[in-house]
């Protein structure tokens, strides 16, 4: 029998070797910005980290709960629409980010109910796209009240954190571990909340609601405290982000952002936070780095053959459009998932002589 | 015009309980074919104008060839990105039919730029006056062809043997196999007439706005979405109305309150559908058995 | 007589032009095994979707304990104490079978969210409490083997007495067991009986859907006949299995 080993924080126990994995890969992420000094890599593993956080939030309205959002990103807005109007040069107040964090963080919370509340009632399809006609109507609202919000140019000069008279500043590298910090609460406590008394009322209505309703789960306060929950993750990544960018317009918060955060879910496994962790950090870096590098590539491949087609050609979509359908294809359930579900999806083949030789 | 991109929509969802995302593509597709085939045959964005026989007659042959192609794409989409997923939970499938439609749009992006091109207007307009009305042409026709393809529509579908199969496949298809119904083939069918429609609505959505850009899929296709949700999803006549109301909110919308708000409006009006009444203003109200 | 613990009175339940109950009255006694028989489509689940909220009944009452409960939730017809099991087993497909019970104790679980989620020495508690009840639970239907699979694993006869012990986790007043032994096997039938018998001596009432005649007269106290939604007999097992009335309900007539 190998020694286990307790971790601290409600982890659970775990083999000797993956503890000193785990403390390995955390020594790794607080390293990294001193081992790699390239300030383009350091901001784009930093922005991985608003991902991250939009990852974990949607993991709980979408992973533990199951209620479909496809306009997740309208939270993101709100949130860093909260923090940019009151911290910046639009109505000249400067208020505090730090308490802003939190702040952005309830007020996301809020919207997450007001948006929950009418899809209580909902199916599957229905509830998605309400959600998806939330996710478009809140950049829509942003766009158009343009007095308050900048219109489409956004509000800029947006307030840089300071701790302790620690100016932020454009250096990526506190943002870096702002994020690393956050990341890992959000963890634990995601984490905490699987194996709770509101995990298993999530987990069952997702699995099946009215089954659910006749066990005791309070179906609407459940539902409602899951947006709420998922959307103050989002609120809080925004407000950071905000923050880091210094500017922010409408069309940073458009549903091609809902969509790649529920790719990263679905592509790490519904459900497994270690997937979504890992689901996100890929995608992230996918989008963030290699992608844009993909098109420097063709970029320069189209200058050596002096053809302007392959010159200005933008693969990005194309190769992620691929991506998405590659692994639908091949592997629906996810990175990390269940014997069982895997199980169950690959032999989903459409073979209707099977169906009838079934007895249901 | 929303109708007809609604139409696809809702047959497309009625039968595989799948949002086909790339739909709204499709129907983008549709108006870049339509002008590369233009150009083919010679006609430019010059503004020249061809009447009578001999512009029907290229406006007929362009709106068949697109749809062809285009139901033709829609097939292959079908074949090989959602057939291996029909089982699957919602949202594999989902999440394959953004990515087809990223896919699209990606095609699309680099085939003709990221800007705005425009369609060649090669149709005469003229006005007409209906007491105290006035209708040009393009709106006619707009009309006529989108009023003409829900009645061949409803009447394929009500009258042949495969409209025949399609509602059975719908309700349901387990039972449609039993029956020896080729489930196979008529949800390809499906696809190329929901495909076909997109792309003729593709070719009156260039001849009435002059302009296309690869996004456009993507706002349109909401759009038809909404109104096929509208009517009643699975329901050919609601798509219809859906298409009009939609249609006609947007036209007041941006007449009397201002252009940026018809998007609010017309989203808002989804989720208080959805919110209200689910089921559509002509759908069934599918209820669920304990 | 004491009161009886469930009462149903004069229920009816319509659906649109189709009277599904008509005028329905059952009594059950606390600590006894009722059940509720009938041919098929005569109306006995929804007399259970109405007792447990799913309905509103469109006239009667239902009283449990001498308190009226009608118009409540489902999660709230729980909280007071009347559990159920499904005809087709309705189990959390893709939660461990430890979890699938310790959902059933819900009602009686008092952690807040905020405890949940910074796992407070006092959630900690509540946790490690509900856990080890639920694997007396699953000890209790013999399935404390199965314990981390996952319930979408198990095989069928595991199923049905999985969804029975996440029925009885939260201690119910009355277990409602809807046709729990279709699908299955004689030796399987046997140990239900032994299973409900048991659960009856922890102190449950328990009334049952069943077709299966044998395992009916062998547990019942008293049997409740429904035909087209309307009550034909009623009386201890062995009376109503001769009452000339149900016969010919499953026979049909002119036998």
């Amino acid at each position: 029998m190998q020694a286990r080993v307790r971790l601290p924080l409600g982890l659970g126990d775990v083999a000797v070797w993956q503890a000193l994995g785990l403390l390995a890969i955390i020594a790794l992420f607080v390293l990294y910005p001193v081992v790699d000094r390239n300030i383009g890599h350091v901001s784009a593993v930093a922005d991985a980290g608003y991902f991250l956080l939009l990852v974990f939030g949607l993991n709980i309205v979408v992973g533990f709960a199951g209620l479909l959002d496809l306009g997740y990103a309208a939270f993101f807005a709100i949130g860093a629409y909260t923090y940019a109007m009151v911290a910046s040069t639009q109505f000249n107040l400067h208020f505090n980010f730090w308490p802003m964090i939190i702040v952005s963080g309830c007020v996301a919370a809020l919207f997450g109910v007001i948006l929950g509340f009418p899809t209580l009632r909902l199916r599957g399809d229905y509830l998605a796209i309400v959600t998806l006609g939330f996710g478009e109507i809140v950049p829509q609202v942003f766009l158009n009240l343009d007095k308050y919000t900048g219109g489409p140019n956004g509000i800029s000069n947006v307030d840089q954190p300071v701790l302790f008279g620690y100016h932020f500043g454009f250096n990526p590298v506190p943002y870096y571990y702002l994020y690393l910090v956050v990341a890992l609460i959000a963890l634990v406590l995601l984490n905490n909340l699987r194996r709770s008394r509101l995990g298993r009322a999530w987990m069952a209505i997702r699995e099946d609601e009215l089954a659910a309703t006749h066990m005791g789960v309070n179906p609407v306060t459940t539902k409602l405290l899951a947006f709420a929950m998922g959307a103050s993750f989002a609120g809080l990544a925004g407000c950071i982000y905000a923050a880091k960018l210094t500017l922010i317009s409408p069309d940073e918060f458009n549903f091609s952002v809902s969509v790649t955060i529920l790719s990263a879910i679905v592509l790490g496994g519904m459900g497994s936070l270690l997937g979504a962790f890992i689901g996100g950090l890929l995608l992230a870096l996918l989008n963030f780095m290699v992608l844009p590098q993909v098109t420097n590539w063709t970029h320069a491949l189209g200058v050596a053959l002096h053809n302007e087609a392959i010159q200005n050609a933008d693969l990005h979509y194309i190769i992620y459009g691929l991506i998405l359908v590659l692994v639908m294809l091949f592997r629906p359930e996810g990175l990390i998932s269940t014997a069982s579900r895997r199980a169950e999806l690959h032999h989903a083949q459409p073979s209707t002589s099977a169906a009838a030789a079934g007895v249901k | 015009m929303y109708a007809l991109i609604a139409l696809g929509y809702t047959m497309v969802y009625g039968i595989v309980e799948l949002i086909n995302f790339a739909h709204g593509d499709v129907f983008t597709l549709g108006t870049f074919l339509c002008i590369a085939i233009l150009g083919l045959i010679g006609v430019s964005a010059s503004g020249q104008v061809i009447g009578g026989w001999e512009g029907a007659l290229i406006a007929l042959l362009v709106i068949v060839l697109a749809a062809l192609l285009c139901g033709v794409i829609g097939v292959l989409i079908e074949r090989f990105a959602y057939r291996r997923l029909r089982n699957a939970p919602r949202l594999a499938p989902l999440i394959t039919a953004i990515g087809v439609s990223f896919l699209l749009q990606g095609v699309m992006r680099n085939w003709k730029g990221p800007s705005e091109i425009s369609f060649p207007q090669f149709l005469p307009n003229p006005t007409f006056a209906f007491g105290g009305v006035h209708i040009d042409f393009r709106e006619g026709l707009v009309v006529i062809v989108s009023v003409v393809m829900m009645i061949a529509l409803q009447f394929f579908i009500y009258n042949t043997k495969l409209g025949k199969a399609m509602r059975a496949s719908a309700q349901d298809r387990e039972a449609a196999a039993l029956m020896g119904i080729n489930v196979n083939s008529t949800i390809a069918w499906t696809f190329f007439i929901g495909s076909a429609l997109a792309g003729i609505a593709g070719f009156i959505s260039g001849m009435y706005f002059g302009t296309t850009m690869f996004t456009n899929g993507y706002q349109a296709g909401l759009k038809a979405f909404t109104a096929a949700v509208l009517g009643g999803i699975g329901n050919i006549a609601g798509a219809m109305l859906g298409g009009f109301v939609i249609g006609i909110v947007e036209a007041m919308t941006a007449q009397y309150i201002s252009d940026q708000w018809t998007n609010v409006v017309v989203f808002s009006i989804l989720v208080l559908i959805l919110v209200l009444r689910p089921s559509g203003l002509l759908g069934e109200h599918l209820p669920e058995k304990v | 007589m004491s009161a009886p613990l469930l009462a149903i009175e004069g229920l009816t339940k319509r659906f649109g032009g189709l009277t599904a109950v008509k005028d329905f009255t059952m009594e059950v006694e606390e600590g006894s095994i009722s059940s509720l028989i009938g041919p098929n489509g005569a109306g006995k689940s929804t007399v259970f979707n109405v007792i447990t909220g799913i309905y509103l009944p469109s006239a009667g009452d239902i009283r449990l304990g001498g308190v009226s409960i009608v118009g409540r939730k489902p999660f709230q017809v729980a909280a007071a104490g009347i559990m159920r099991t499904f005809q087709n087993i309705r189990l959390f497909a893709f939660m461990t079978v430890i979890e699938n019970v310790m959902v059933g104790e819900q009602t009686r679980m008092h952690a807040t969210p905020i405890d949940s989620a910074l796992r407070t020495p006092r959630a900690q508690r509540e946790e490690r409490a509900v856990s080890e009840r639920a694997m007396e639970l699953l000890d209790f239907v013999g399935l404390s083997a199965h314990a981390d699979e996952w319930a979408h694993d198990l095989p069928y006869g595991m199923q049905r007495r999985l969804e029975i012990a996440r029925a009885i986790a939260s201690g119910p007043r009355v277990l409602l067991l809807d046709e729990p032994a279709a699908g299955t096997n004689p030796v399987e039938k046997r140990e239900l009986m032994a299973l409900v018998r048991s659960i009856r001596d922890r102190g449950v009432t328990i009334v049952l859907i069943e077709h299966d005649m044998k395992l009916v007269m062998g547990i019942s106290d008293r049997v409740t006949v429904l035909d087209h939604g309307e009550k034909i007999s009623e009386g201890d097992p062995q009376s109503v299995r001769h009452d000339p009335r149900v016969i010919e309900a499953y026979l049909g007539k002119g036998a």
